[in-house]
């Protein structure tokens, strides 16, 4: 019998350090607004080129049109996912993610995990893979996909990247109906923190925020300057003046894609993108992306060799 | 005789596609070895969600060797000619054998190809396939270049007879065959070894892995509708559903759970749905109130405490899945109660089609023409008009924005809430048929006004804007939408000439549009589009297309139901011996006559007088073509087309007897040009009633 944890927190750190103990590079949560844990440059970007990489990590991701002031139980326009990517994929991929099931208290005798076809698409980033949505018990608890493309470009080798959802995970874990009611630190601990009193308020703000009251003028504005932002710095010479380096500027043009990508959202929480126009502001979101995925493999961490 | 067991062991194989792997595996693997001159005795192929397996007997031990001559150039030809036979066969010079010819010494290649090990060729043909698997989408994994479904992990290549097994030589991409597999996931242990099919398939199953698709699915039917009986319930059969929750399990284990009471006020379609979609669960139902009250779902475990906490983790799943679809429900109950108003308001921001508006403006085209078309099939107009408003008003609600696939149900279901009449709920969920070849056509005439008004804009919007189907690509269902008119009108019985519903059609697209679509649809374009809709759908029902062919061609061809009765009548008419013979009788003057006229340059159509005519025969033949006339006029205006064709059959014995007794083509050119206008009277009475140019034979 595994023992069981207690807190939201307990989880991630079970997890943070069952991949640790993996070999992965438990890295940060990127400091930006993100949909998802796959637009973390370090899923993103280091899934191109031939370099070896594991990384782990948690980030914070913000779906705006999924706000609902804090009342559903598991619907947050702030949430977090816990993200795990290796290149190549380990050919053990499917028994290391079972052991981290098992390292937060999931038994897999006593429970029935399966792996059920989903293959993973992202419309912005000009990316794709194969693979499955995990159930356990009939509960959806992670991505599992091989990348076969991204940013336009096939992936060689290909990364196996694994997506856990964690307030679900956690809730399901936990044995926890409402997401507010979740214990976020341990629910013994001097001062005991649910989930709710770390974010129902923020929820209600930002629920707000996105459905009513964002500026969407500025963010149409802030939208274009962000395209254009990336695809200027993209223009620069490769050689850094000033140093006279070979300096391609990857990693800031893709902040610029991220919060285009972002900004979409906004927008479109707001009900201002018609069906139509959808379409195209994907389509101008995927073109920045792919601009960054080929600025990157001319990158040394993108494999390029001198 | 060798037997072979092949098993390719991947991760987990998407279910839809393990069936037909199978069978590509099995083709393609024999395939293989008859073309390399193999013979096998019996072959067998399996799914499970984690491996194809291949079983074949009785292989022959080698292929037969072969010796192939053939013959090259002449020994002073070109040099170049030389080098291509040496390219060709694969030989060298020294190689070649030089035979006296009549025209001279010629090179002959002897090839011998020795009999190959069915081992060997049995190694390149499972590599092959392996290579060029159809999977209909695949991937590669690591740093390899393989391509597989998934990752593909180990490969079992067998041979046995009776000195025993051995694995056959083959290695793909690091993959290096063997004679191990594993059994399921969590319930077995190690891999383990095989000898050959028999053992392969006992050794699965007590590694807790059922081999065959089949028989899983026999074990989940068995056991739910076991389970399902013990407490007086019945199961609803999905056979799709079965189908793939059983490429979803090794070891399928039967549960059979409660949905919450709070759920069971939901109509039993969304209850269905929401567990078939989401969960992939079977719904239970109680035979004595027709309720959906329990479900099944399907494990791939065996636990400790018999599936207790399986169970209720799926318990916990569904309530939340349905909890949001009361959620919704309830939701839409409340706007449908206020009268769908909030639904319809937002359809104006809905796009159909750039070109054709918003979903509210097609709407309301729809009702103007329901309104248009009511009288015309019986039904009330007011009723038709407001049918057609609301029948699109739960586009926008929420439970169909979660399960497209309950449009119009849950239209029924809103409209029903609404406190709106019967006939207009009814048309709500029935507007949208038929949308295939065997699909229910409505027939409260309510239902039928709307159904056809909503793809006759369809048709008439797209023609209007030529987005018309091309090829294969048909991405708005035209052709459904055409052969969806085509049957409402034909299982109804409507006598409703399409010309001018297209053109009210097209008037109404045009009006509520102006300026977004430039022109108007083209309506006889558009009918000839249906002609041809209706020529698949009645040669799938047995009508020849040249008879069809024959009815389109003359007036009142836009009255489908008309021209239907018209095609039956010719067709049965051409199966009798008068028909037959008529039709040659008539083929025939319409030849003579088509020279004639073609070369003397005129028409010949009037004017035949029977004080000229010379022969007996010809004087009868006046004679019933005077009465024939008289009885297919009036036949034909009362559309009675058997008459019709009954007196045009009268005809066959006089054209007969003139054509055995008369040359038309006399020296006496009055007589040839009353007999040739004698001709064309056949010609305009036979034309009259059906275009039998068009018909073959």
């Amino acid at each position: 019998m595994t023992d069981k944890p207690r807190s939201f927190q307990e989880i991630i750190l079970r997890l943070q350090s069952y991949w640790a103990a993996k070999g992965c590079a438990v890295l940060q949560p990127y400091d930006m607004e993100v949909g998802a844990g796959t637009f973390h440059p370090a899923t993103t970007l280091r899934s191109l080129g031939t370099q070896p990489w594991a990384a782990a990590y948690v980030q914070p991701s913000r779906r705006p049109t999924d706000g609902r002031y804090g009342e559903n139980p598991n619907r947050l326009q702030h949430y977090y996912q816990y993200q795990v990517l290796i290149k190549p994929s380990p050919p053990d991929l499917q028994a290391l993610y079972l052991g981290s099931l098992e390292a937060i208290g999931i038994d897999a005798n006593l429970h029935d995990i399966r792996f059920v076809e989903d293959d993973w698409e992202s419309p912005t980033l000009g990316a794709w893979g194969l693979g499955w949505e995990v159930w356990c018990d009939g509960m959806e608890v992670s991505q599992f996909t091989y990348f076969q493309q991204v940013g336009g470009h096939d992936c060689h080798p290909v990364s196996g990247e694994l997506t856990y959802g964690l307030e679900r995970l956690a809730m399901y874990v936990l044995g926890v109906d409402h997401v507010m009611g979740m214990p976020f630190n341990d629910p013994d601990a001097p001062i005991a923190l649910r989930y709710g009193d770390v974010f129902r308020q923020t929820e209600e703000e930002y629920s707000r925020h996105n459905f009513d009251v964002a500026d969407t003028e500025k963010l149409l504005r802030h939208f274009e300057d962000a395209e254009a932002e990336c695809q200027r710095l993209l223009e620069a010479p490769v050689e850094d003046p000033k140093t006279g380096k070979r300096i391609i500027m990857a990693h800031p043009a893709y902040d610029q894609c991220i919060k285009a990508s972002h900004l979409f959202n906004l927008l479109d929480a707001r009900g201002v993108i018609s069906v139509t126009e959808r379409q195209a502001y994907i389509g101008r979101v995927r073109a920045l992306a792919k601009l960054c995925a080929d600025a990157f493999v001319q990158t040394e961490a993108g494999g390029y060799v001198a | 005789m060798p037997d072979v067991l092949i098993e390719l062991f991947s991760e987990e194989i998407p279910a839809r596609m393990q069936r037909k792997a199978a069978d590509d595996l099995k083709s393609l693997v024999t395939n293989g070895l008859v073309e390399a001159g193999l013979t096998y005795a019996g072959v067998a192929a399996f799914s499970t969600p984690r491996r194809l397996a291949l079983s074949i007997d009785g292989l022959t031990a080698a292929s037969k060797p072969v010796r192939e001559e053939r013959k090259g150039p002449r020994v002073d030809a070109p040099e170049k000619a030389i080098e291509g036979f040496l390219r060709a066969t694969g030989l060298n010079k020294e190689q070649l054998e030089v035979r006296d010819e009549k025209k001279g010494q010629v090179y002959f290649a002897v090839i011998e190809k020795p009999g190959r090990s069915a081992a060997e060729i049995l190694a390149e043909v499972l590599e092959k396939a392996v290579r060029n698997f159809p999977w209909p989408k695949s991937m590669r994994w690591g740093a390899g270049s393989l391509r597989w479904v998934r990752p593909l992990h180990s490969i079992i290549c067998l041979m046995s007879d009776e000195q025993g097994a051995q694995v056959v030589p083959l290695e793909i991409d690091g993959i290096v065959a063997g004679d191990t597999t594993r059994g399921h996931r969590f319930m077995a242990g190690d891999a383990f070894r095989v000898t050959g099919f028999d053992d392969y398939e006992a050794k699965l199953k007590r590694a807790k892995v059922v081999l065959r698709a089949e028989e899983r699915a026999e074990m989940i039917w068995h056991d739910a509708t076991n389970q399902a009986f013990a407490q007086g319930l019945e199961v609803v059969e999905d056979k799709g559903l079965l189908a793939e929750v059983s490429g979803l399990v090794e070891w399928p284990v039967v549960l059979l759970g409660a949905i919450d009471d709070a759920f069971l006020g939901l109509p039993p379609e969304v209850l269905q749905t929401s567990m078939k979609e989401h969960q992939k669960f079977f719904s239970v139902r109680n035979p004595k109130t027709g309720r959906i009250e329990k479900f099944v779902t399907v494990a791939n475990m065996e636990t400790a405490d018999h599936g207790a906490t399986i169970l209720a983790g799926n318990q916990k799943v569904l309530a939340a899945r349905l909890s949001d679809a009361k959620f919704f429900w309830e939701n839409d109950l409340r706007i449908a109660k206020e009268g769908m108003g909030a639904w319809r308001e937002s359809l104006a921001n809905v796009t159909f089609h750039n070109k054709l508006g918003s979903q509210a403006e097609r709407i309301a085209r729809i009702a103007a023409l329901a309104g248009e078309i009511a009288p015309m099939v019986g039904a009330d107009a007011a009723l038709a008009v407001q049918a057609a408003e609301v029948a699109k008003a739960d586009l926008s609600s929420e439970m169909v924005y979660e399960f497209p696939e309950l449009q119009g149900l849950m239209g029924r279901y809103y409209a029903e809430a609404a406190g709106l009449p019967a006939e207009v709920a009814a048309a709500c969920e029935a507007h949208y048929s038929p949308l295939g070849p065997s699909d229910d056509v409505p027939t409260a005439p309510v239902s039928v006004a709307v159904a056809l008004a909503d793809k006759l804009d369809t048709l008439t919007g797209f023609w209007a804007i030529d987005e018309k189907p091309t090829g294969s690509k048909d991405p708005f269902a035209l052709r459904r939408a055409a052969l969806g008119v085509i049957r409402l009108v034909l299982v109804n019985g409507l006598t409703l000439p399409l010309l001018p519903l297209f053109a009210q059609a097209s008037e109404i697209v045009g009006k509520r549009d102006a300026g977004k679509v430039e022109a108007f649809a083209d309506i006889n374009d558009l009918l000839s589009f249906f002609h041809d809709r209706l020529k698949v759908f009645l040669r799938d029902q047995g009508v020849r297309h040249d008879v069809i062919d024959a009815c389109i061609a003359m007036d009142g061809a836009d009255d489908l139901a008309l021209l239907v009765k018209r095609a039956e009548a010719l067709g049965a008419f051409l199966t009798t011996d008068d028909g037959e013979n008529l039709l040659q009788g008539f083929k025939r003057a319409n030849n003579i006559l088509t020279q004639a006229e073609e070369k003397d340059g005129v028409e010949y159509s009037f004017g035949a007088d029977p004080k000229f005519a010379e022969e007996d025969a010809e004087k009868a033949l006046f004679a019933a073509l005077d009465k024939a006339e008289a009885a297919i006029t009036p036949a034909m205006a009362a559309q009675d087309f058997a008459a019709a064709m009954g007196a045009m059959a009268q005809l066959r014995a006089p054209i007969d007897a003139f054509f055995e007794a008369v040359q038309v083509n006399s020296d006496n050119q009055v007589v040839r040009r009353n007999r040739l206008n004698l001709l064309s009277r056949i010609r305009s009475i036979c034309l009259s009633v059906a275009d039998l140019r068009q018909v073959e034979g």
